[in-house]
């Protein structure tokens, strides 16, 4: 008979088994995979609830206009970390942004597939790279031949760790552009170079600001590549080649204190952050949904 | 995308409307410049990290991996207690969040209604969101202390005769560390097997449950082994990942680089060497070998995550020609 073909799965010949016993041991496996699931959304919970109900009370005004100051003194916040976050931010966009949306059009428009599949694969490592390692990388190279820790360190670095997001972002949101909008443009004459810029990339948009905007996020929650960059101090930075702090260098300093307002200052850190990337991770979602309901 | 008759067109069309004709090879190589530069920094971080701790490679060479004194006083450098407290962290992370994070994929991609699927899913990718550091400030103040009285008395009383599991438990140990690369680790290990298993084909399903299989009987018999090799890549992507985490490991593993088998015990990986002592390293020889650490670490973590990569993407085309 034809049923003798039929690769029986190894559960199903071990001994003689009555249906019952299958059955009893499907259940007892489908409700492991729905413990599973319910362990696996408690962490989160944990550590919102902890975020919220620990940080919240601790947030005030003085945290966001202070100087950081010594541990007896009760008006301190951390005002230069939020604005040095803030400088190292916009100085990581602004080199990783043109290098990633140019390195993904290279790679969703140009390019053979063979070069394709090793920047794809050096993009895929880059992002792997611990962040730790990004900031000695960047210690080597640029704080220790200009011989200061700087807010130009501190923003190369976030920018290693921005750029691999940027170039998938930029390529798979190439990629989802129709070719009809190019071909459109090409045929009327309009050279590739233009046709990219003028109208793939403006169709691709979107797509790629949320993208960067998930990038600066993730960003702005480092510490590891800030360490050894842009060190952090407790005044306004000044200039590009100086010392600037960040809040989450701010985070990590406080947490380790025994001090009392210090740790504070800690909570209220993390709830911004937590907030902050919260928010930016949902509004991504959003848009990307909007988007595709179209 | 048909780049080549666009080229011969605009060559034969000189005076053009849309302007200056020169633009194609100019702007094709100033793209391929900025992609290519992806690969020159990943190639500059090995070469520059290889040369910056020329000073420990020259000193120590091989015995650098396994020498266990890490003494800068006495100026002796061996990088195993690092690579171990890395390792055994990593490892029981992964233990512990690929039971839960498989257990959860399976659920999301075969159990789950619809509208339970996408806000789960996002829930869990939360999780990778937060940053390390708030993940170490919550260790300290929470899961620490929650260990200790929830935990670890347990854990002593049923494991307590092992060596793994004996000493004192003080709040930062390789055990909370492993803990919270659990939690960091999960959205990762959850995500892409997912994604592998939404791949499997109906086929598979529809195939056991026409021999009468059961709900698990089609899971364990049908759809596990098609998306075998795509978890064990989530699983090593994950692995990946864990290696490299530096905030929340440094502020909870108690910073102490020794080899104890105990868990509760004191230990140090080579991320969190790195952020305690990199800026305390005064000598060509300390830095030189921190940053021979860091090259360790990124040699390491290249290797896990190219293996991870072949694998998803192997797992991917498999899935991709069965479908057809």
């Amino acid at each position: 008979m034809a049923t003798t073909t039929v690769p029986v799965p190894r559960n199903l010949t071990r001994g003689p088994q009555t249906f019952q016993v299958r059955r009893v041991r499907s259940a007892i496996m489908i409700g492991l995979i729905w413990l599973a699931a319910l362990v696996s959304v408690i962490p989160l919970l944990a550590v919102l609830g902890w975020v919220f109900f620990q940080g919240l009370p601790a947030l005030n005004v003085d945290f966001f206009t202070q100087l950081p100051g010594p541990p007896d003194d009760p008006h301190q916040g951390v005002a230069n970390g939020i604005v040095g976050t803030v400088e190292l931010l916009a100085l990581a966009s602004l080199i990783s942004v043109p290098i990633g949306v140019g390195a993904g059009i290279y790679i969703a428009e140009f390019g053979g597939s063979r070069y394709n599949t090793l920047l794809r694969f050096a993009t895929d490592v880059l992002s792997g790279v611990p962040s730790i390692t990004i900031g000695i990388f960047v210690y080597a190279v640029v704080v220790l031949p200009t011989s200061r820790f700087s807010l130009l360190a501190g923003g190369i670095a976030l920018a290693l760790v921005m750029l691999p997001i940027l170039i998938r972002t930029t390529e798979e949101m190439l990629r989802l552009v129709p070719s009809a909008i190019r071909e459109a443009a090409l045929a009327l004459g309009a050279p590739t170079w233009k046709t990219i810029l003028r109208y793939a990339l403006p169709a691709a948009l979107p797509g790629i600001v949320t993208g960067a905007l998930l990038a600066m996020a993730r960003a702005a929650g480092e510490t590891a590549p800030l360490l050894f960059t842009a060190l952090g101090n407790n005044q306004w930075n000044t200039g590009l080649d100086q010392p600037v702090d960040a809040l989450t260098l701010k985070v990590y300093f406080y947490a380790g204190q025994a001090y009392d307002v210090w740790r504070r200052e800690a909570w209220a850190g993390a709830v911004v952050l937590t907030l902050m990337i919260l928010i930016t991770s949902i509004l991504a979602r959003v848009a990307t949904r909007r988007r595709h309901g179209r | 995308m048909g780049t080549t008759n666009i080229t011969q067109n605009s060559k034969f069309k000189t005076q053009n409307s849309f302007g200056w004709e020169g633009g194609d090879p100019f702007f094709r190589r100033l793209a391929l410049s900025l992609a290519t530069s992806v690969i020159v920094v990943v190639l500059a971080m090995l070469v520059n990290m290889g040369w910056e701790s020329r000073a420990s490679l020259a000193r120590f060479g091989l015995g650098f991996l396994t020498g266990q004194v890490w003494d800068p006083v006495h100026v002796i450098f061996g990088a195993l207690p690092f690579i171990y407290g890395t390792l055994v962290t990593s490892l029981i992370a992964l233990l512990l969040a690929g039971f839960v994070g498989v257990g959860a994929a399976i659920f999301l991609a075969e159990l789950a209604p619809g509208w339970v699927r996408t806000p789960l899913s996002f829930l869990i990718e939360l999780l990778a969101a937060i940053p390390s550091v708030v993940y170490g400030v919550w260790g300290i103040f929470v899961l620490g202390p929650f260990l200790k009285v929830a935990v670890v008395p347990g854990l002593k009383a049923t494991l307590g005769w092992t060596p793994f599991f004996s000493g004192v438990f003080y709040g930062p140990s390789l055990f909370t560390a492993s803990v919270v690369l659990a939690v960091m680790v999960l959205p990762i290990v959850t995500a892409v097997s997912r994604d592998v298993l939404l791949a499997v084909p109906e086929s598979q399903r529809e195939a056991m449950i026409g021999i009468g299989g059961t709900r698990w009987e089609v899971i364990r018999g049908a759809v596990l082994p098609y998306a075998r090799g795509g978890i064990l890549g989530a699983l090593i992507l994950g692995l990946g990942r864990a290696l490299g985490e530096t905030m929340a490991v440094t502020m909870l593993i108690g910073n102490r680089g020794q080899i104890k088998p105990s868990l509760f015990a004191f230990g140090d990986t080579l991320s969190s060497v790195l952020a305690n002592q990199f800026a305390e390293a005064d000598t060509p020889i300390y830095k030189g070998s921190l940053i021979e650490l860091a090259l360790i670490l990124l040699v390491i973590s290249l290797v896990v995550n190219a293996i991870a990569r072949l694998l998803v993407w192997r797992a991917g085309r498999m899935q991709g020609a069965g479908r057809i």
